[in-house]
């Protein structure tokens, strides 16, 4: 059911700018459901890791506080076009999701 | 916590195991680990959650920016850029002081990763965000307040 991620990394001087959207319904587990007033199970990331070039360069944790579609955007010092970004995700029913891209 | 636990139990096939992870750094939450404990997330107030995160008192800083809109329409889609200009900084936490559990999403840096997150939170109200960074072994807080004219949880 894991939809694909995009992944974006451009280099800005020496820094890459990278930039993830991951699709997911990102689900608190408060909202009602509208037509039959049940709760909509929590469905959310939990947590989401980049690595460049196979390095970790971010860790991150979420909550049922981000928007629907998370968007993530972080810069990385030092890296060079042609270099492999991979971010990978995992939601708190074990779902998960990996995409790569490359800097250019 | 009790999840690290587990994995360590899992994997400690030999007596020497723990002490490589110890070593390698495994076993020191918030930095190979990035994520705060699961609690701080279920928190339900601003002090609990902070207080699950091991955060006593954070000083206030200048050198944090939070660029999030002054007025929120879509209190589901709040876009909100955290930059701090603070050397050393590890881990960007950001929080939403109403919302039900306010610990929104944390960051932890590695390798060249800068000092900078972009992402888009929920906002149940009007309020303040948040944004916790950790720069060695200090934290520092910055705050912005976001007014939100529908919210975005719950309905």
């Amino acid at each position: 059911m894991a939809e694909p991620m995009r992944i974006r990394a451009t280099m800005q001087g020496d820094v890459a700018d990278i930039k993830v959207l991951m699709n997911h319904p990102m689900e608190t587990g408060q909202r009602k459901d509208a037509k039959t007033g049940q709760l909509v199970p929590a469905h959310y990331i939990t947590t989401v890791t980049a690595t460049l070039n196979g390095a970790p360069v971010l860790e991150a944790g979420m909550g049922g506080g981000v928007s629907r579609n998370p968007y993530l955007g972080f810069k990385v010092k030092g890296a060079k076009a042609g270099d492999k970004v991979a971010v990978n995700w995992v939601d708190n029913t074990g779902d998960k999701n990996a995409a790569e891209a490359t800097v250019g | 916590m009790n999840s690290l636990r587990r994995n360590v139990l899992k994997s400690a096939a030999g007596a020497g195991t723990v002490a490589v992870a110890v070593a390698a750094g495994l076993l020191k939450p918030g930095q190979a680990l990035a994520a705060y404990p699961r609690s701080a997330y279920e928190a339900k107030s601003l002090a609990d959650a902070m207080k699950n995160m091991g955060v006593a008192s954070p000083a206030d800083s200048k050198d944090i920016v939070i660029k999030a809109p002054d007025i929120a329409e879509n209190g589901a889609v709040v876009p909100v850029e955290v930059t701090s200009g603070i050397a050393g900084t590890t881990a960007i936490a950001i929080l939403a002081e109403k919302n039900n559990t306010p610990l929104v999403c944390d960051f932890s840096f590695k390798g060249g990763a800068q000092g900078f997150v972009s992402t888009r939170i929920k906002m149940g109200a009007t309020s303040l965000v948040r944004a916790l960074v950790t720069a060695g072994d200090k934290t520092y807080v910055a705050a912005k307040e976001v007014k939100v004219t529908i919210g975005g949880c719950g309905g």
